[in-house]
């Protein structure tokens, strides 16, 4: 039993937590952080990484499906295969590297690590379970960074093998040869189509009207029509029913929009329909603390405070959106306050980025959501498929482009969106561009070099001014 | 769940009935037992009144600028458990106020309307009214330079494009001029057009009820002398320099105060008195109690400092003090604001000739306080340096014959002149 007492104590080692411990720590400020798996989190450890490592593995094979039929003077002579167990391993080596350089950071930095999983006896006090016993804890600031996990139907439970979340995903033994994918959001359609690239039949089965609803049709365009080209079936208005595990296959049954119960066996189902908070099973209950009006996240102001003095919420518990950058902006902001530094949250945007094939980024405002903020708007899009780079890099062919939305009356930017192969590495720009409050003569007037896919943003505010030089 | 009407508390003696003034809840917010919820300004002071129940808003009565009686509701909260009679009648929270029957005559601009009671430092104004309704435009650095300066961008005026806020604009803010008058330290002004409606509510408006009532139903007629205080500052400079620790720093005013109580006590009395002209009583009063108008950061107050007649000049000079800082940091209470017998106006540290004050209704006379400051004078056929003040007064012309107020005035220069006569 050991007895230790800090001035920061952080829950959680994802994106959120470690760079609040970090900071906290860089400040002076004597910090511990538990983790209760490996310091990385869902972002470094079951998430982001690991799926865009799949991501990226699967475009390499979609090449090399290519190349089989020949493609731009190309051609390979026998077989490509994939060895599912090697492609694991391979994302396993990047998941240990980033886990490992977490540790070390958080050592370097000064921030005690420690292993084991933390609940709480009251507002300030945790003990930690750890292979070497419990350790209590007293913290004089707690800042709270238990992250999500992903929503489990409760007709249909993870088994992790047949039904599986997005954990379960990443680390296949085998590419199934056929799956369902439950759910067309965003972590539902990056897996699928990084599975579909890999070689796998897909089917999704969404209960909208449409997948990935959150983005307008435009925006969503060139990702059904990938979908729909490269044989990836798609069921909207569809629910669920139930799925039943028979010699190693799984039957789905589903009901259609028109009320018939659909049936189909799979190899695996994935079950991709959201995430919820990690607000069960480490004492939160104890901590007294307000819930938001849906008593799903901690409630927070805008410097992460929730209503117990000296307990902060950072994160996905925190709210939406549930984005590992966002945490991470907030984890900073908090070891800041804590530091005596007067900080609030006040991002201008919060980019959001899907990866599917094509990638769709989206940061502000659409213009859609300015015209109902009772903006009045002029927009501009430049295809793809008039940027020399994006031709060379095949990353056209999805028929992407980049659209500015931006207040007619004093062209204040107020939202940028692109989709297309390789778009995500703009996102930067178009953010930069909001939080600086650029107008479109900025952009305008900022020489973009060439030829990158960055010149496509220039055209796209040129559109907006009326006057692009390489599209009509 | 259960529905629990929340309705306005009595907030403070005699008081039946308040303004809205800010609401820091909506409907559909989750709130917890003493979590301020609105704010009330009732006649003087403003109160934050705060949550009984934790619950969340199902309906709010009234908007900002709306007058809610003591006990009518305020707030409808969904709770858990059985909640309060929500079925009660309601009463109608009355819309307007109707506190005395007074001609409604259209309220002068609030551009043009010139600082009531001529207090020495008015607000200084964003030169372009900040457009809250959009988030200001600025840089990462620069917001974050705003929150630790404490500064709210929606207050600085960007020069960049489209009203971009620059670090210049942000140095020009803090270093602004503190009084009107001053020059724009950053840049020449562009040329501006538009024009910002600004809602006169709260506060603001009771001001300009009130000046509108003293204004329009008092014909006043102003009278001004000059005071040679050379005597009175030695004497005040003595004091100070000999005072005990818990003797307040004089100023001239706690001397004018006592110069007003001998000359209330004497032949003056007309002039300490409140006149009713609803039934046309004159009431003289025997207790001198003296509001000082007083300019804060939320607007005009006058807190009063009660029974000048039975208090030292030091006490006077403490309860000074006292009552002008409750004022000024909002601690004042409805006792401190309330109750005054005549008023003095602090036309104070700039300056100024003359003014035409405005009697605070329903007092008869106003005296308002020049600087002090060295001047020429010829005594005895020779050029010598005096310190001498202005005094300006007005007085309500029903009750005070011009040749009353002018005696009074005259007396009091004669006081001042010879301060001893004042201890």
């Amino acid at each position: 039993m050991e007895d230790i007492s800090c001035q920061v104590l952080v829950i959680g080692a994802g994106p959120g937590g470690y760079v609040a411990a970090i900071r906290a720590a860089q400040l002076g400020l004597d910090t511990v952080i538990v983790e209760g798996d490996k310091a990385g989190g869902t972002c470094l450890i079951r998430g982001c990484i690991p799926s865009k490592a799949l991501i990226h593995a699967s475009e390499r094979m979609h090449h090399l499906a290519q190349h089989m039929d020949g493609h731009m003077g190309m051609k390979i002579d026998g077989s490509v295969s994939l060895d599912m167990k090697e492609l694991i391993s391979w994302k396993d080596d990047i998941v240990t590297k980033l886990n490992k350089g977490v540790e070390h950071l958080l050592k370097n930095a000064g921030a005690r690590l420690i292993a084991g999983w933390a609940t709480f006896k009251d507002a300030k006090h945790c003990t930690v379970e750890t292979k070497e016993g419990p350790v209590n804890i007293e913290a004089e600031n707690v800042i709270l960074a238990t992250g999500s996990t992903p929503i489990e139907l409760p007709f249909m439970k993870f088994d992790e093998k047949y039904i599986c979340s997005s954990t379960g995903a990443l680390d296949l033994d085998a590419l199934p040869e056929k799956v369902a994918v439950i759910g067309g959001g965003y972590i539902g359609l990056e897996l699928g189509i990084a599975l579909r690239r890999l070689g796998s039949e897909v089917t999704v089965i969404e209960g909208l009207d449409k997948v990935l609803a959150i983005f307008d049709d435009e925006l969503r365009r060139p990702l059904v029509t990938w979908l729909r080209k490269n044989g990836v079936t798609t069921h909207v208005n569809c629910l669920a029913q139930g799925a039943e595990v028979n010699d190693g296959k799984v039957e789905l049954t589903w009901k259609d929009g028109g009320g018939e119960i659909q049936a189909e066996t799979f190899d695996k189902v994935l079950v991709t329909v959201g995430r919820q908070p990690n607000t069960r099973g480490w004492g939160l209950e104890k901590m007294g603390l307000r819930m938001d009006a849906d008593e799903r996240f901690i409630r927070i102001d805008d410097q992460c405070k929730t209503s117990m003095r000296g307990v902060f919420a950072i994160g996905d518990v925190s709210g939406e959106p549930m984005l590992a950058h966002r945490a991470s902006a907030q984890g900073e902001m908090v070891a800041e306050i804590l530091a005596g530094h007067k900080r609030s949250f006040d991002p201008v945007a919060i980019p959001a980025i899907v990866f599917t094939e094509p990638e769709i980024i989206c940061v502000g405002l659409t213009p859609d959501e300015a015209v109902e903020a009772g903006e009045e708007i002029i927009t501009g899009k430049f295809p793809l498929a008039a940027n020399g780079r994006a031709l060379t890099m095949e990353a056209e062919k999805t028929g992407g482009f980049v659209r500015v939305v931006a207040r007619e009356s004093d062209h204040v930017i107020l939202g940028i969106q692109a989709t297309g192969s390789h778009v995500s590495e703009l996102s930067g720009e178009f953010t930069l561009a909001l939080e600086m409050g650029a107008v479109l003569e900025d952009i305008a007037g900022t020489i973009h070099a060439h030829p990158t896919m960055s010149e496509s943003f220039h055209e796209g505010v040129l559109k907006t001014l009326g006057h692009a030089i390489h599209t009509v | 769940m259960g529905l629990h009407v929340f309705k306005l508390p009595d907030i403070g003696e005699g008081v039946v009935e308040g303004e809205i003034t800010a609401w820091h809840v909506a409907v559909g917010d989750t709130v917890v037992e003493d979590q301020e919820m609105v704010d009330i300004m009732t006649d003087k002071a403003t109160v934050g009144i705060g949550s009984t129940v934790d619950g969340k808003v199902s309906k709010l009565y009234g908007a900002i600028g709306d007058m809610i009686a003591v006990g009518a509701p305020l707030i409808e909260f969904e709770v858990d458990g059985e909640g309060s009679a929500a079925a009660e009648p309601e009463p109608e929270p009355e819309p307007m106020p109707e506190p005395e029957p007074t001609p409604e005559p259209a309220p002068a601009p609030p551009t043009t309307v010139p600082t009531p009671k001529s207090a020495p430092t008015p607000a200084p104004e964003p030169v372009t009214a900040p457009d809250t309704s959009r988030r200001p435009l600025a840089s990462p650095v620069v917001r974050r330079r705003a929150k630790e300066e404490g500064v709210s961008l929606s207050q600085v005026s960007g020069s960049g494009p489209a009203g971009r806020i620059t670090h210049d604009d942000l140095d020009a803010y803090l270093t602004r001029p503190q009084t009107v008058g001053g020059l724009p330290i950053s840049m020449p002004g562009q040329e501006r057009s538009g024009v910002t409606e600004v809602p006169v509510v709260g506060l603001r408006r009771k001001i300009a009820e009130q000046m509108t009532k003293s204004y329009t139903t008092i014909p006043h007629f102003s009278y001004f002398e000059e005071v040679d205080v050379t005597d009175l500052e030695a004497l005040r400079q003595w004091m100070n320099a000999n005072r005990t620790e818990e003797q307040p720093k004089l100023t001239y005013l706690p001397f004018i105060m006592q110069a007003l109580v001998k000359l209330f006590q004497g032949e003056h009395g007309g002039c300490n008195a409140r006149y009713n002209d609803q039934n046309e009583i004159l009431s003289l009063h025997s207790a001198i109690n003296i509001g000082i108008a007083t300019t804060t950061d939320r607007g005009l107050y006058v807190p009063v400092v009660k029974h000048v007649e039975a208090k030292t000049i030091w006490e006077t000079g403490s309860e000074l003090i006292r009552v002008a800082s409750a004022a000024r940091d909002g601690s004042a209470n409805l006792d401190d604001l309330t109750g005054s017998t005549f008023t003095i106006t602090s036309l104070g540290r700039d300056g100024g000739l003359g003014a035409t004050p405005i009697i605070n209704h329903p007092e008869v006379g106003i005296l308002g306080v020049h600087k002090a400051n060295d001047r020429a004078v010829v005594i005895d056929g020779k050029i010598t340096i005096r310190r001498m003040m202005n005094l300006s007064s007005s007085w309500d012309h029903r009750v005070v014959d011009g040749a009353d107020g002018a005696a009074l005035v005259q007396a009091l220069k004669q006081l001042l002149e010879h301060p001893i006569s004042i201890l």
